[in-house]
């Protein structure tokens, strides 16, 4: 079987005037079904540049994605729509939710444009809510919520769809530490469960909980293995336990 | 997603910006209005010119001869001729106008005086009420006597007191013999608005020997073109230059106006079609900056899957409700205008017509849609990241 998410020697180049900017600069990466991977570096790396592509968000300027399988470099716009529709959910930094929608509707979004029923939209939503503890508040809008609701209501629509990879970009950056932990453990949940995770993080300790760390500086891929193999996370790890 | 759900979504939108969504709409709801109001007036104002024409009778023909070198028509040659073509036309009576100065007692004013034969009751259908009308003596005998409406009645002499009184025109004085029924409101102008002298008379007060106008009453409608070709060869062969007479029928003159009419709606109606024009452009005007303040929603959209029809639909639906909206309340607000209106200028109960209506709200729907597309275009092909990260 292939791996899940293949990337091949991909680069993202922002051309900035006379100056190229490599955010990606040579990547290649594979990562299988189930795995929990954290992508880790400094603010700048390319972690998000990174996370985009996996995403679909953004297509890389050099270099091949293959998906599943499929090579979906060259994919339309459109067609990209329905990979992100079929296969991705998004957990965002600022949870993104739409804020004139309720969170039942906002969570149904992605079922809306896979073209569900009405009533298995409001069903399977109201299921997702129910995951994430937040049944009672379907009726309600997000500006009503807490961050840590609001961010379990942006998990709740990422699984909806019943994604193969969920994509978390600094899940917790906005989050007080408490909070972050209750998220991170949510998400700890759903890796045993089976699902396939990729988190984007700054933060050492957090990254620790993953299973595997991806470390990329100025674009390149400098470290990539157990969580307990990088220098700097595994120290994070003992500072995390004493 | 379907057609309703992306409906329930921009009337929600619209309602959450019901300041903006007015103004929005204000173009469009001033842009039909004033189509509603114009058209509904000039069918009015249309319908009201013809009945006036039609109750001349839209089977009168109406000719002027202009006298050169002693060639003339007699009233007699008149009647023969008719009589010759009793086929096609009914009748026919002298009908001369005097202008001047209508008085009795201290009241006067300018008026108009018609001089006719005993044959013009033939030629428009008048009822007399009090008296009776112009007959063949006073026609011989040039009497000094006159019919009027109900309007000289109740001026000069009151309801019920005007027969045996004497009317002057232009200082000859005539004895009023009899009073037409009331036709419309005994209004100054109207149908009643009337005075009828034998035309011997009326030829006398103008100081000239001659009939310069006829009336000439067809069968019907129908042989009105045939009547008047006849008319013009006998003419040709009695005054032979067609420089010095004129034949027109009411019903060419009711073809001329409507063309007119025609002509000048369609005229105001492309002004109205400019502040539709303009307010177009401010629906998409607005459709663009909410792209731009949308382009978080977009993109957020874009992610979880939308496609670009998807994007695309939601803002031209959006545009095309705004749009739609102020249609039908510029189709109210201009019904309700036009019948006011209708009241207050023309007197007339005005009905704006179902046509109108159907194309104004056609109209404003394709305006929402023809000029919500760019915007919707353009938020369509927003890059998903770009879209994302714009703040
Ligand atoms: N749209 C863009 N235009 C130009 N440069 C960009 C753009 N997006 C990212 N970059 C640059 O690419 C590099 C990587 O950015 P990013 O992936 O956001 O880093 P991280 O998420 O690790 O903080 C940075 O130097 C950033 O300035
Ligand atoms: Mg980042």
């Amino acid at each position: 079987m292939p791996p899940l998410v293949e990337l091949e020697d991909i680069y993202k180049i922002y051309y900035m005037g006379d100056s190229e900017v490599h955010a990606l600069d040579g990547i290649s990466l594979k990562i299988e079904k189930g795995e929990f991977v954290a992508i880790i570096g400094k603010s700048g790396s390319g972690k998000s540049t990174c996370m985009n592509i996996i995403g679909c968000l953004d297509v890389a300027t050099k270099g091949t994605y293959r998906l599943n399988g499929k090579n979906i470099s060259n994919y339309t716009d459109d067609e990209l729509a329905e990979v992100r529709n079929k296969m991705l959910g998004f957990i965002f930094q600022q949870y993104n939710l739409l804020p004139k929608l309720t969170l039942l509707e906002n969570v149904a979004l992605p079922l809306l444009y896979a073209g569900v029923s009405d009533s298995e939209q409001k069903e399977r939503a109201l299921r997702s809510l129910d995951r994430v503890g937040l049944k009672d508040k379907a009726k309600n809008f997000p500006s009503q919520l807490s961050g840590g609701q609001q961010q379990r209501a942006s998990i709740a629509r990422a699984l909806a769809g019943n994604p193969s990879v969920i994509l978390a970009d600094e899940p917790t950056g906005a989050l007080d530490s408490k909070t972050g932990r209750e998220v991170m453990q949510f998400l700890q949940e759903l890796h045993r469960e089976g699902n396939t995770i990729v988190l984007i993080t700054h933060d050492n300790s957090i990254a620790a909980q993953a299973q595997r760390v991806v470390r990329i500086t100025d674009g390149k891929i400098v470290y990539d293995g157990p969580a307990e193999g990088d220098e700097i996370v595994s120290k994070q790890d003992k500072a995390g336990d004493a | 997603m379907g057609f309703g759900k992306c409906f329930k979504m921009a009337i929600s939108t619209i309602w959450a910006s019901k300041v903006r969504s007015f103004l929005t709409m204000l173009g469009i709801i001033i842009g039909i209005a004033a189509v509603i109001i114009l058209v509904s007036l000039m069918g009015g104002l249309t319908q009201q010119l013809t009945d006036m024409f039609a109750e001349i009778g839209t089977n009168t023909i109406q000719v002027s001869i202009t006298p050169r070198n002693g060639k003339k028509v007699e009233p007699d040659e008149m009647y023969k001729f008719a009589e010759e073509n009793k086929g096609l036309i009914n009748d026919v009576s002298p009908d001369i106008p005097v202008s001047g100065t209508v008085k009795a007692g201290t009241e006067n004013e300018k008026g108009k005086a018609e001089g006719v034969s005993e044959r013009f009751l033939n030629i428009k259908i008048l009822n007399v009420e009090q008296g009776r009308f112009i007959q063949y003596s006073d026609i011989v005998n040039k009497s000094n006597i006159c019919v009027i409406g109900t309007y000289q009645e109740q001026k000069f002499f009151g309801k019920g007191s005007a027969l045996g009184k004497k009317l002057k025109i232009n200082g000859t004085p005539l004895t009023v013999v009899g009073v037409l029924e009331e036709k419309e409101d005994s209004a100054s102008g109207s149908g009643d608005d009337v005075i009828y002298i034998p035309y011997t008379t009326a030829i006398r007060l103008n100081g000239n020997g001659i009939v310069s106008i006829y009336g000439v009453n067809a069968v019907d409608e129908d042989h009105v073109e045939e009547a008047t070709s006849v008319i013009k060869q006998f003419l040709n062969k009695k005054i032979g230059d067609d420089d010095y007479y004129q034949v027109i029928s009411m019903k060419e003159m009711i073809d001329q106006m409507s063309t007119m009419m025609n002509s000048m709606q369609t005229v105001l109606v492309c002004i109205a079609g400019i502040s539709l024009l303009v307010g177009g452009i401010g629906i998409m005007n607005i459709m663009l900056v909410s792209v731009t303040e949308r382009t978080r929603e977009i993109g957020i959209r874009k992610s979880l899957g939308a496609k670009q029809k998807n994007i695309m639909m939601q803002f031209v639906i959006e545009a095309g409700t705004v749009s739609c909206i102020g249609g039908v309340i510029g189709i109210i607000f201009g019904a309700l205008v036009a019948v006011a209106a209708g009241k207050l200028l023309l007197d007339a109960t005005i009905a704006p017509s179902v046509t109108s209506i159907i194309v104004a709200f056609s109209v404003s729907v394709a305006i929402g849609i023809g000029f919500g597309y760019l915007p919707a275009k353009k938020a369509a092909q927003l890059n998903p990241i770009d879209a994302l990260r714009y703040d």
